[in-house]
């Protein structure tokens, strides 16, 4: 490993230290996932307004947003975990990208289906061919070609290998995405939020939506931490850690 | 409440997205969990095999 990296991430990165880390971090993450959560949802179900156009419908923005966000954020994780396990080969980034992926088609999938449920009662049809909605039905195959061409290999290093490439060629998409609505006249409404100037939606609303995303963010920490452990279990089952992990669990 | 759960008249739209959002969600959740019980099991069987024929035949690795 190159030398400038601190001494701290090369002992965190191997295996039995990161799953410790992990063990004790996850069930923070969560707690903290399903109270945020359940607060957005207060908010967001229940605080927040109707809106003057949409009626109730619009209250489907508090999961379908924060979803679509973390569509792209979690092709990002992937993407970044797949290139440092390219580059220089560390065990735990190839784990962290390949267990990145099905998190993110899972966000990706609930983001097309709410959108599809939202779609029918504002423009009248579940689906269209748009810009927004095609690239993001291309990110959801990007991540089942991750996951497909990981599995595909009877040696699971390679398929990690076969699959971070396939990652990093795909983040092409993930701008496509985000920039669809102003590249192409889109059905799909513009952005709401915005990082620079003042963003096009009432605080009422703004707070759950902001808040549901740290929860959304919480909770992929949550699941990928368990997922990370799983793999360190299964891809290190002939070390004596994991033998231990395995008989102390058999008596409990 | 039941106002609540009309969701103005949307509640077909509605409730079906936030049940999604869980139900998809808790499936992504558990399924790791089930495959490291499944692991785990796996592998404690392993070493007791192993364990007994180290019995039977103590020179063998």
């Amino acid at each position: 490993m190159a030398n400038w990296i601190p001494l701290w991430v090369h002992k965190l990165s191997s295996p039995p230290n990161f799953y410790r880390f992990a063990g004790v971090v996850r069930p923070w993450a969560l707690v903290l996932a399903l109270v945020l959560g359940a607060i957005a949802l207060y908010g967001g179900l229940v605080l927040a307004p109707a809106d003057y156009q949409q009626g109730d419908a619009y209250r489907i923005i508090f999961i379908h947003v924060p979803c679509a966000w973390m569509s792209l954020f979690c092709y990002g994780m992937m993407a970044i975990a797949s290139f440092i396990s390219l580059v220089w080969r560390i065990k735990l980034a190839e784990v962290v990208a390949m267990e990145s992926a099905p998190i993110g088609a899972a966000f990706t999938f609930i983001t097309l289906v709410t959108g599809s449920l939202w779609g029918k009662p504002m423009w009248g049809t579940w689906w269209t061919w748009d810009a927004r909605l095609t690239s993001e039905l291309v990110l959801l195959f990007l991540y089942l070609g991750v996951i497909g061409l990981y599995h595909s290999f009877e040696d699971r290093r390679q398929g990690a290998r076969a699959a971070a490439f396939l990652a990093i060629i795909g983040i092409i998409n993930v701008p496509i995405v985000h920039f669809s609505v102003n590249w192409w006249n889109t059905l799909h409404q513009g952005s709401t939020i915005r990082i620079l100037g003042p963003s096009k939606i009432s605080t009422a609303m703004l707070w759950p939506l902001l808040t549901m995303m740290a929860a959304t963010k919480f909770y992929y920490i949550a699941s990928l931490f368990g997922r990370v452990r799983t793999d360190l279990l299964s891809m290190e089952s002939g070390k004596d850690w994991v033998k231990q992990i395995a008989e102390r669990e058999g008596h409990a | 409440m039941s106002a609540f759960f009309a969701m103005g008249g949307y509640a077909m739209y509605v409730w079906p997205a936030y049940a999604l959002f869980f139900i998809v969600l808790i499936a992504d959740y558990i399924n790791p969990w089930l495959r490291r019980r499944r692991n785990l099991r796996e592998l404690r069987g392993r070493l007791a095999r192993q364990a007994a024929r180290q019995q039977r035949n103590p020179s063998a690795p």
